[in-house]
């Protein structure tokens, strides 16, 4: 996973890196849990 | 300067160090949010029995399904009409300003229906969630395109995938969420059935969630590239690295042709979405598979479920492999594959082919949505980044068009059809015809996409097509 430039300090791009896996479970989470949601209510298809 | 406050364009330049891949989150959580209007439909009935209390026997002076069936039609025109209005004050703002004004607009949208639900004032809920809320879907919809756009020139597909993907996701969460909160303060009897509450609890909710997309978007230095990259140097023509503004888009035969392209492929892709239900239930019931082995409407509803989950991979996996294939390769795919399979359909449901008709439905609805979700990097392909978002808010309009015109070809049809005094499979068959045909004039403007001519690029960045 690249940063926006190639000068960026070992420091910034570390505390970076850990904010970039906060950001994506805060949006991963509630898209997990509708897709979960969804594919419970498709799976009556196939009963 | 006096007016340099936090959300100007200037205070959201990216610094050393801010990675880049913040960004689609950033755009998830307005698109997880706004997506959430196409599951409107779960309020419809107990917005329809408000006067009764009772959703299975509506009281005379309850809102009609019509009348509901208003509210999402005024939300998806305002998409269309506020994202092209304000496609050009949001590259001029940049997105974190723009993202606010979606989150107000949208969130506020909630706050003024909820009070109509309370007064029983359908003109509220029409003004609140159709027209102020509408505008927040707009303007939500294009906020993070631009940007995205700058961030990845070398993955552009990927990462407008990833945003528009959101937006399919968003109709996932809006609607368990939706009856999750109706249950509950239905059972704290806070009258309404709950819905009053649940519209205040949901604009609260996403007007919130909202603000982590406000606060973490960043726009890249002018000058800013990924480390290491360089400009596509293989001949493309249909590839440019100069700039087309807004106003210049519109002027030109591309823009139009790109228009009747997502035009046409929404307007088929609602057919299916639209029928989906009654389609299966109807194509595969007792009569046709033997007694007890039909499609019940529990089983059509995970169908509905299915295609939304589809639809949702579709976006994403499509506008990724664009980068590879090229937009225009990827539409002619979508096209051309699509004419064969939409012209299959009413075969597989005349021969009881469930399994393959259920399949079949699925791959559609990926180029559906990959349809939306390529869109933007075809845009920057030929008109450059500098205004995508404000030319893309404008080719918008095609969205709004086939929002009216899909569900008034299909309703018509399928009338015309029963009252010929077809069933079944066969009283579908005129529709799925009917968006083939569609389908064909969308091939048809996808293969007339030219290179964008020289006069229409700006003087201080002539265009430079890839070499």
């Amino acid at each position: 996973m690249d940063s926006n430039t190639s000068a960026s300090s070992p420091e910034a791009t570390s505390s970076s890196t850990g904010s970039v896996v906060i950001a994506w479970l805060f949006v991963g989470i509630p898209l997990l849990w509708g897709v979960s949601q969804t594919f419970i209510k498709a799976l009556a298809l196939f009963k | 300067m006096a007016n340099d406050s936090l959300l100007d364009r200037s205070r959201t330049i990216a610094g050393p160090g801010y990675n880049r891949w913040l960004v689609p989150p950033a755009a998830l959580a307005v698109h997880l949010a706004i997506g959430q209007a196409y599951a409107f439909s779960v309020f419809k009935k107990p917005l329809g029995a408000l006067i009764s209390g009772n959703p299975d026997a509506p009281a005379p002076t309850d809102w009609t399904p019509g009348q509901l069936g208003v509210i999402f039609s005024i939300a998806i025109v305002l998409l269309g009409l506020s994202a092209a209005v304000f496609g050009k004050w949001l590259e001029r703002v940049g997105p974190r300003k723009a993202m606010l004004a979606s989150a107000l607009c949208f969130g506020g949208g909630f706050f003024i229906a909820a009070l109509g639900v309370h007064l029983h004032n359908i003109w509220l809920v029409y003004f609140g969630y159709g027209f102020v809320g509408g505008i927040g879907l707009g303007i939500g919809y294009i906020s993070p395109v631009s940007t995205l756009i700058k961030w990845f020139p070398d993955r552009k597909g990927v990462a407008t995938g990833m945003a528009i993907m959101g937006f399919g996701g968003g109709a996932m969460i809006g609607s368990p969420l939706a009856v999750t909160l109706m249950d509950h303060f239905k059972a704290a009897g806070t009258g309404s059935l709950g819905v009053a509450a649940t519209f205040l609890a949901m604009g609260l909710i996403y007007l919130l969630f909202m603000q982590f997309g406000v606060w973490t978007i960043r726009v890249p230095a002018d000058d800013w590239k990924p480390a290491g990259y360089t400009p596509p140097t293989d001949h493309n023509a249909l590839i440019t690295t100069g700039n087309v503004t807004a106003d210049n888009a519109i002027k030109t035969p591309q823009f139009w042709l790109l228009w009747v392209v997502l035009c046409m492929n929404v307007t088929a892709g609602i057919g299916v979405l639209e029928t989906a239900s009654p389609l299966i239930q109807e194509t595969f019931s007792d009569a046709a598979l033997g007694t007890g082995r039909g499609v019940t409407a529990a089983a059509a509803a995970g169908f509905v479920g299915l295609l939304s989950l589809f639809n949702l991979l579709g976006r994403f996996f499509w506008s990724s492999a664009s980068d590879k294939l090229g937009r225009k390769t990827t539409y002619a795919i979508y096209f051309g594959l699509g004419i064969l399979l939409y012209a299959l359909v009413p075969t597989l449901g005349a021969g009881a082919q469930l399994t393959l008709f259920v399949v079949v439905s699925c791959i559609i609805l990926t180029m559906y949505g990959g349809g939306f979700a390529t869109i933007p990097a075809y845009l920057s392909d030929l008109f450059g980044k500098l205004q995508v978002g404000a030319i893309h808010g404008r080719l918008l309009t095609a969205w709004s068009t086939a929002g009216v015109l899909g569900p008034v070809i299909v309703n018509y049809l399928h009338t015309n059809a029963k009252s010929n005094g077809l069933t079944g499979a066969a009283a579908y068959q005129s529709v799925f015809y009917t968006m083939a045909g569609l389908l064909v004039v969308g091939l048809i403007a996808n293969f007339l996409v030219r290179p964008v001519a020289e006069q229409y690029f700006e003087k201080e960045t002539a265009k430079k097509v890839a070499a």
